[in-house]
């Protein structure tokens, strides 16, 4: 066990997976010599070389399409886009062609490949570096989505990804990049569509992913410290697939619900978790299904108008205080 | 009128193959036929028939109601796919745009399997989920069939990259139009297959419109071949209304590709007959411009007249050779047309790997 940062955790999962399988290639724009920007991917490419490990011109279109070509003849790509919303740069990639190759091919070309990719805000980048896009890539028939919240589930998901059979987008978050957690030695292999109860409860359930799993997680010591309310917090971890089972038996158990995203309100990943469980457990709920969102803006890059808009743990302390009295 | 004076002038630079020799370094210039064996006259002759043949076949198929979606016939332009075909190496990779039903057949695919995907039926190729635009053959490394316009040359640079990772011998062929030459992802495509030397070979079917609009009217520089100059990527252009030329110039561009050298560009010049899709009635051109290519250019008349006159083969063995296509055609339309529709359980095999 070794107490390792988001950020090494990236590489390290990536190494595993290289050094486990030849057909591993590692592909994005400056992820080798330089080792990435958010130096998330260090010491990848003295250890593998520049042809396993491979820095590319700035041409989003032509990394997914190489990645996915080379995925058709059986090789394993990573490729990284460095900021989520460059997603949108290269988005028929993500929308029209990995998703609909098995499907189309009948079965014969899959696209074994993961894109992974710097989400989320914090950092002041503004609104064409900081958004939380996971929600793009949840409605989309095809695709596999994940979004870990600490350096052991990053270097478990990122294996579990490659060794995928479908596509799978990870999405990591910038602003997790420092913080740090254990991680067990040895190989890990983590379970796509696992969500994790990170705390018990009984009162009310909160699903949240990513950077807001930490700000529920705080919120959930306040409430319980502040108003005697003791909330259960999920880390949802994978959208697609989504670990309703674990969602629904939380929600059977407590009688409510919150969500915490940081994706823009409308059609966050929150509000196909709210559909289900109104179809699956309404029986069960005690009060409206709450969802802790950024509003429907696009984000700022000042310090104070970004810390506004994101989800905190005192806005999800009032939140959930309101709803319960 | 503009159009129609552009298109002749190409035409005429077609008639041209007195320029060609071999191809200088990005050279405007046809290649030099390749010699032809008789019996490469008659398979290709052969193959550009059982193109021809199959897609009017589908376009009767498609005027009864029995075909629907989208339908692009490659009549007219089938001499690019048969010669660049008889040139290719086992394991070298194909992929290609929408227009796919030449390549297809050109690659070995059963013309049974891929009329049935056009009818929508169970022995389609991708079992009536791909429709005409996106059939696969990983058997005849036939990479498909993409119905977004321009998608196929980062695929084709992706798939070209994986022989590089592998250090094997194979080229990957890169089919697209002189529409897709204008996409974006072109150009990050070809900047990546030269830095990186990929063995790729890029063909721009230059059929003279995206889709009903000129290359005059939608390119600032028509000459195709030299869309990867500033990349120092080597692109030639090709009178790809002559089988033999087409032959010609994919060994040399192979050839370049596969020892190492990188990519190169070829653009056939060639011309489709037929509209941009089977709800296109080409108004944007005039009947005459249409005409004067077939009755002039044709590939497969060129074969047949080359053949007959040199004593090659004999309006008898010709016309045997018909009855045979035709057979083969209406074989694979009867099948199409009475196999049975996929099972509705089919719409959730095949989303993701089965757990």
């Amino acid at each position: 066990m070794a107490e390792l940062t988001y950020r090494d955790a990236v590489a390290r999962g990536i190494a595993q997976e290289m050094e486990r399988d030849e057909r591993v290639v590692f592909l994005g724009e400056d992820v080798g010599k330089p080792g990435g920007v958010f130096k998330a991917t260090v010491g990848l490419y003295e250890k593998f070389g520049p042809k396993r490990v491979r820095d590319t011109p700035i041409s989003e279109q032509a990394i997914l399409g190489a990645a996915m070509g080379a995925a058709m003849t059986g090789l394993r790509p990573i490729a990284e886009i460095m900021f989520s919303d460059f997603l949108a740069v290269c988005f028929d990639y993500i929308a029209n062609e990995f998703p609909k190759s098995r499907y189309m091919t009948n079965g014969q070309l899959g696209c074994p490949l993961v894109v992974r990719t710097g989400n989320g805000a914090g950092s002041r980048f503004g609104a064409q570096h900081s958004q939380s896009v996971e929600n793009w890539a949840m409605m989309i028939p095809g695709l596999k989505v994940v979004a870990p919240s600490s350096p052991a589930d990053v270097v478990g998901l990122m294996a579990a990804a490659v060794r995928d059979p479908d596509p799978v987008i990870m999405f990591e978050h910038k602003s997790l990049y420092a913080t740090k957690g254990e991680v067990p030695d040895g190989e890990i292999l983590d379970t796509l569509g696992k969500a994790k109860v990170l705390r018990e409860g009984k009162d009310a359930t909160i699903v949240a992913l990513a950077l807001m799993v930490p700000r529920a997680l705080e919120a959930a010591e306040r409430l319980k410290a502040e108003q005697g309310i003791d909330c259960e917090v999920i880390d949802v971890r994978s959208l697609v697939p989504l670990d309703t089972q674990t969602i629904l038996g939380s929600v059977g158990k407590t009688g409510r619900l919150f969500t915490v995203e940081e994706n823009p309100r409308l059609c966050g990943w929150g509000a196909e978790i709210a559909s289900i469980v109104a179809d699956e457990a309404f029986y069960d709920l005690d009060g409206p299904v709450v969802r802790i969102t950024t509003p429907h803006i696009p984000l700022p890059a000042a310090d104070n108008l970004e810390d506004i808009v994101l989800p905190t743990p005192g806005r999800i302390v009032e939140k959930i205080t309101r709803s319960m009295n | 009128m503009a159009d129609t004076q552009s298109a002749a002038r190409r035409a005429r630079h077609v008639e041209q193959p007195e320029h060609a020799e071999s191809a200088a370094p990005n050279g405007v210039g046809a290649f030099k036929p390749a010699e032809f064996s008789k019996e490469q006259e008659l398979s290709a002759y052969r193959q550009m028939l059982l193109i021809r043949r199959f897609e009017e076949k589908a376009g009767q198929l498609y005027g009864m109601g029995l075909i629907g979606g989208f339908c692009h016939l490659y009549i007219g332009q089938e001499a690019v796919v048969v010669g660049f075909q008889m040139a290719l190496k086992s394991g070298d990779e194909v992929i290609t745009g929408y227009r796919d039903h030449g390549h297809m057949l050109a690659t070995g695919m059963d013309p049974k399997g891929v009329m049935a995907e056009l009818t929508g039926r169970r022995g389609g190729y991708s079992k009536g989920k791909g429709g005409s635009m996106h059939m696969f053959s990983k058997e005849k490394h036939f990479y498909g069939g993409h119905g977004i316009v321009g998608a196929m040359v980062p695929l084709g640079t992706g798939i070209a990259f994986a022989n590089r990772y592998r250090e094997n011998s194979s080229v990957c062929v890169t089919y697209f139009g002189d529409g897709a030459a204008n996409q974006g992802q072109v150009y990050e495509s070809f900047n990546m297959a030269k830095l990186w030397s990929l063995p790729v070979v890029y063909v721009i079917e230059n059929n003279q419109y995206a889709m009903g609009t000129s290359i005059r009217r939608s390119s600032a520089t028509t000459e195709l071949c030299r869309r990867g100059q500033s990349f120092d990527i080597p692109g030639h252009q090709v009178d790809g209304m002559d089988v033999r030329a087409v032959k010609a110039a994919a060994e040399d561009a192979l050839e370049h590709a596969r020892s190492g050298k990188g990519p190169v560009i070829l653009e056939m010049l060639t011309y489709r007959y037929r509209g941009h899709s089977m709800s296109d009635p080409a108004k944007y051109r005039s009947k005459e411009e249409v005409q004067r290519m077939r009755s002039e250019h044709d590939p497969i008349e060129q074969v047949r007249a080359r053949m007959l006159a040199g004593g090659r083969t004999s309006e008898e063995e010709l016309k045997s050779l018909d009855k045979e296509i035709r057979q083969i055609v209406n074989e694979a339309a009867e099948f199409a047309t009475h196999d049975t529709e996929p099972d509705p359980s089919e719409l959730w095999t095949d989303v993701y790997v089965e757990a």
